[in-house]
């Protein structure tokens, strides 16, 4: 048993960042068990048995978003490229090229508008 | 891109920032409505109505042995205000001046700070209910002298209270009723402005567009403004002399505590 997740010497890491990892290993051990499953169900021809899998593909789908979560509020960067990639309508690759363009850059392209939706952004003067 | 189109539009970088910029400066101070009613949203170009929780009745079934309602939403509108710019000046801008023309824009967008306060404190017809329509309470005469205004607010007020209608309280007015209260002192020095906010607890806005005055209540869930696409300049067509764009937002208002706001007519 080793501890894989720590790419760097684990105790010269602060525990914020020990905690960052383990979560980061848990997010990418739930995802390799969606696949698994996705790859299981798609083969079994017993119906109990598939129900089964799905079953607990349904759990794997709850660890993986609490673990994304978990990291996403924990990183406010990656919360807010995450923002407008993550159940937005329109073509993945140019909200992403937005979204980081806005997340650490600052600012769009001006063509692009002020605010993602392209609006100026006023909202609530309240 | 979006439906605003507007990387199709002969405008440089700088240029959308220098727009965008000016259009949010004229169009913040105006914005009544946005300093005293909920704001949901923006949820979108492609949001298109209000969740209303209400039904209504169909007129006939499908067969028999079942039953069905027709759900009631409030569907946005789209309110838009078009304009030209010289692309010469756009050009000039880019070279670095400083007072490029942008006086179109700034004619748009006061026409839609002035509609979007107009709808929310008066209504559209057939399509929004505004503050004015639905308010069951007597309206109260304003009146042209200022020495009445804080009668007036007070007796809102109180109107209010007895509803049970909680503070605190906003007062939206209209231009000139606005001009009239900041320039005056009552006896004694003491601004107007200062004694009217002491009675309401809260905000007064300048709001063009509103005729009188109207006090609110702020403690909110009262009234509540939809932002479906907030307001965005986007690109119609251009040629060689000029690019007409236009400003653009869909929204819908809906009054959910009728009582919560009373009329001060001008």
């Amino acid at each position: 048993m080793g501890f894989d997740q720590y790419h760097e010497p684990p105790d010269e890491l602060p525990a914020p960042t020990r905690t960052f990892a383990r979560l980061c290993a848990s997010l990418t051990e739930e995802a390799e068990a969606l696949g698994w499953y996705e790859q299981r169900l798609a083969v079994e021809p017993d119906p109990e048995a598939a129900a089964i899998m799905r079953d607990a593909q349904g759990e794997e789908f709850k660890h993986f978003s609490m673990d994304l979560e978990f990291l996403l509020r924990r990183t406010p960067r990656w919360r807010e490229v995450a923002r407008g990639i993550l159940f937005r309508e329109g073509d993945i690759v140019e909200n992403g090229e937005r979204a980081e363009a806005e997340a650490f850059e600052g600012a769009t392209a001006g063509g692009d508008g002020p605010s993602r939706d392209g609006s100026l952004g006023i909202g609530s003067l309240r | 891109m979006n439906h605003l189109l507007r990387s199709h539009a002969p405008i440089s970088d700088a240029g959308w920032k220098l727009l965008d910029g000016e259009a949010r400066e004229r169009l913040t101070p105006a914005l009544a409505a946005r300093r005293l009613v909920d704001f949901s949203g923006p949820h979108g170009w492609g949001y298109s109505a209000t969740n209303l929780g209400r039904t209504g009745p169909l007129a006939s079934m499908p067969c028999e042995g079942v039953s069905g309602l027709q759900r009631r939403v409030l569907p946005l509108v789209e309110l838009r205000a078009d304009f030209e710019l010289s692309r010469d000046e756009l050009r000039d801008a880019d070279r670095g001046a400083d007072d490029p023309d942008l006086s179109e824009l700034d004619k748009a967008a006061h026409r839609v700070a002035l509609a979007e306060n107009i709808v929310v404190f008066h209504g559209w017809d057939g399509a929004i209910t505004g503050i004015e329509e639905a308010s069951p309470h007597e309206q109260l005469q304003l009146g042209e002298a200022t020495d009445g205004y804080p009668r007036q607010v007070a007796g809102a007020v109180e109107l209010l209270l007895s509803s049970g209608i909680e503070g605190p309280y906003g007062l939206a007015l209209g231009r000139e009723p606005y001009r009239l209260v900041i320039e005056t002192a009552e006896h004694g020095g003491f601004p107007l402005l200062d004694h009217l906010r002491k009675i309401l607890e809260g905000p007064i806005v300048w709001a063009p567009g509103v005729r009188g005055a109207v006090v609110l209540s702020l403690r909110g869930d009262d009234f509540i403004f939809e932002s479906g696409q907030d307001i965005s300049i986007g690109y119609g067509s251009h040629d060689g002399d000029v690019v007409r764009l236009y400003l653009e937002e869909s929204f819908s208002f809906h009054v959910a505590t009728p009582e919560a706001a009373v009329i001060l007519r001008p």
